[in-house]
């Protein structure tokens, strides 16, 4: 009964903030190309099934980021960050570092000290 | 001697109760691991309990205290649980990631350090959404979180393990991340407090990169002094993390006088909307008039650009992530697919051990980085970010604190927004912008609705404003008795 309740709440509050979105007329969905592309750049194997649920589910959120082109931004300067250190530095001492035991520890596969990677080339 | 009443045990009831010798660590520590064996079967608040080596940490905790050498360090004894986001060189550390099962850190963060070093014993490591990626623990790759005021509902989350771990007195508090709310969000679904200091506070050092540039380690307690303590233990500068800031750390927990009278509380007409629950407008707008009667002036502010936060915070944090996330590669650490060549390997052992949520915010961030996008989102996000932060800098100059809600709604059920990423962003709505701005900000309970589900109360302060933002907290819980309330006892 309260889940029921809350969840006309949440369907009011989605059409509220997401209004730009909801109106909008562009399509909600990525093209399934465009989430390929950008799967094969982020190094990510996708299904199908995975493509078609993505693309609509990222279409979504671009969608509704499409209300920051709204704001005037002539003149405002980027904030990466919040703080306005700069240059930090440390005392530059020497100190023991991880050992090469302690360094692979966690290693899939190592050889004679080394991480082991596959191939680059393909096998 | 009377055993303490775990259900509801203050960190710093704990640690009177260690140095008047009412108890002993391993006392305290045996409770809470017997607690978890019983009640954790229901609740999933961890992923890893420590035990033989809490309870070898406890006793030596309690030599040291016998042995009597001068002041003991400030949580000798006491037990604490942290988020599995964070390093423990000591115990696994998953961030709630099928791709770190079974990744051993060969170091421990700074800020677990500093309350191992103030005596603090672990307990073990609690569940989270993968990598801090989520509002309700149901995106670990392990098993969801369960709210223990009712068990079909989420806790929160990201920080959700501790949430509840605190809530069901699993421990007296513990440690979570707040990135865009991950601390203050759980806290308030789970009727407990939450904070997220400010951006610089508290060393970053072996917290599990997410978003660089918004994330926060903070406290998960049952009283806003818990907060203060851990805070103050925690808190100052580390020369392994270059963005911690030097200012001096106060004794934050002493100096809670609870005098808020000529305090100037701004409230945010932004953050009374149309779509939230009643219940909730309706409990914070009583708790606003308590601090009045308190004696605290209401100024009605506005932080014009607020609606803007959820887009520019998920375009944000995902370029950041995608960029901090590329290095699970199948190589050093972590699940490895163990594929044919290189590139295939990264692309399996990624696909198999990332869970959907992460999948999304990786390439969601690819693609607001990508040539041709860079500017239309990533950039036009930083520029609107510099907006939302001269919002709270001239809204800091007319007021001291800001109060509102915590989130829109109680805790929802388990499974209703688990397919529909939008709606669960939503539940951060109201505690996003101050990790954009790098502000401080508080969670505490100030009330219930209708099916007894805890209600949050959100104060936020300026940078560095922790004092008078706990100062006002602990002024709020001090002449109320919402923090007082334990869910039912759970079999």
């Amino acid at each position: 009964m309260q889940s029921a309740a809350n969840e006309a709440l949440w369907d009011q509050a989605t059409v509220l903030f997401l209004a730009p979105m909801t109106t909008s007329d562009k399509s909600p969905h990525l093209d399934h190309d465009t989430v390929r592309a950008v799967a094969d750049l982020a190094r990510l194997d996708l299904t199908d099934e995975e493509v078609v649920r993505f693309a609509g589910q990222l279409g979504q959120v671009l969608a509704h980021a499409e209300k920051l082109q709204a704001v005037d931004t002539a003149d405002v300067p980027p904030t990466p960050y919040v703080l306005s250190l700069a240059n930090v530095a440390r005392e530059d001492e020497p100190a023991p570092g991880l050992s090469q035991e302690e360094a692979l520890a966690n290693a899939p596969e190592q050889d004679r000290g080394f991480f082991r990677v596959k191939s680059f080339f393909g096998s | 001697m009377a055993a303490p009443d775990l259900t509801t045990l203050t960190v710093s009831a704990a640690r009177d109760g260690l140095r008047s010798g009412a108890w002993t660590s391993e006392e305290l520590t045996t409770g809470y691991l017997e607690r978890i064996r019983s009640v954790d079967p229901s609740v999933h608040a961890f992923l890893h309990v420590a035990d033989e080596l809490a309870l070898a940490k406890a006793i030596e905790a309690d030599r040291v205290r016998a042995e009597g050498h001068g002041e003991p360090p400030p949580l000798l004894g006491v037990p604490l649980a942290v988020k599995d986001v964070l390093s423990t060189q000591e115990m696994d550390t998953t961030c709630g990631s099928r791709i770190l099962k079974g990744y051993r850190p060969p170091f421990t963060a700074t800020a677990v350090e500093r309350l191992q070093a103030a005596g603090s014993v672990l307990l073990g490591k609690t569940n989270t959404d993968e990598f801090a990626m989520g509002s309700s623990t149901e995106n670990s790759g392990y098993s969801p979180t369960r709210n223990p005021w009712d068990l079909t509902r989420v806790p929160g989350g990201s920080s959700g393990g501790s949430a509840a771990a605190v809530a069901c007195g699993l421990a007296p508090g513990a440690l979570g991340t707040d990135t865009g709310g991950s601390v203050r969000q759980p806290a308030a679904f789970c009727g407990i407090v939450g904070l997220k200091p400010s951006y610089g506070r508290i060393s970053r050092y072996g917290l599990v990169a997410f978003g660089s540039s918004l994330d926060q380690i903070g406290p998960l307690c049952r009283s806003v002094e818990d907060a203060a303590l851990l805070l103050e233990v925690m808190a100052g500068r580390d020369s392994r993390d270059s963005t911690t800031v030097s200012d001096p750390v106060p004794a934050y927990s002493r100096n809670l006088d609870g005098d808020v009278s000529g305090l100037k509380l701004g409230v945010p007409e932004e953050y009374f909307i149309d779509g939230m629950q009643p219940e909730v407008e309706d409990r914070v707008r009583d708790a606003v008039e308590h601090m009045a009667g308190l004696g605290a002036e209401i100024v009605p502010v506005s932080l014009p650009h607020t609606d803007m936060a959820l887009p520019v915070y998920y375009l944000v944090v995902t370029a950041e992530a995608s960029a901090n996330l590329s290095r699970y590669d199948g190589v050093r650490f972590g699940h490895s697919a163990q594929a044919g060549s290189m590139m295939e390997n990264y692309r399996q052992t990624r696909a198999q051990g990332f869970g959907d949520e992460v999948k999304r915010r990786i390439m969601l961030g690819t693609y607001a980085l990508s040539v041709g996008y860079y500017d239309a989102y990533y950039l036009k996000a930083q520029q609107v970010r510099t907006l939302i932060k001269r919002d709270f800098d001239r809204v800091f100059e007319q007021v001291d604190l800001l109060i509102c809600p915590a989130t829109p709604t109680t805790a929802f059920e388990i499974g209703d927004r688990i397919d529909d990423p939008l709606s669960m962003y939503l539940a951060d709505v109201f505690t996003l912008s101050v990790n954009l701005a790098g502000v401080c900000g508080i969670s505490l309970p100030c009330g219930t609705d209708a099916a007894c589900l805890p209600i949050g109360l959100q104060l936020i302060g300026p940078h560095l404003g922790e004092q008078t933002l706990l100062n006002a907290a602990h002024a709020y819980e001090n002449t109320t008795d919402w923090h007082a309330r334990v869910p039912d006892p759970i079999a």
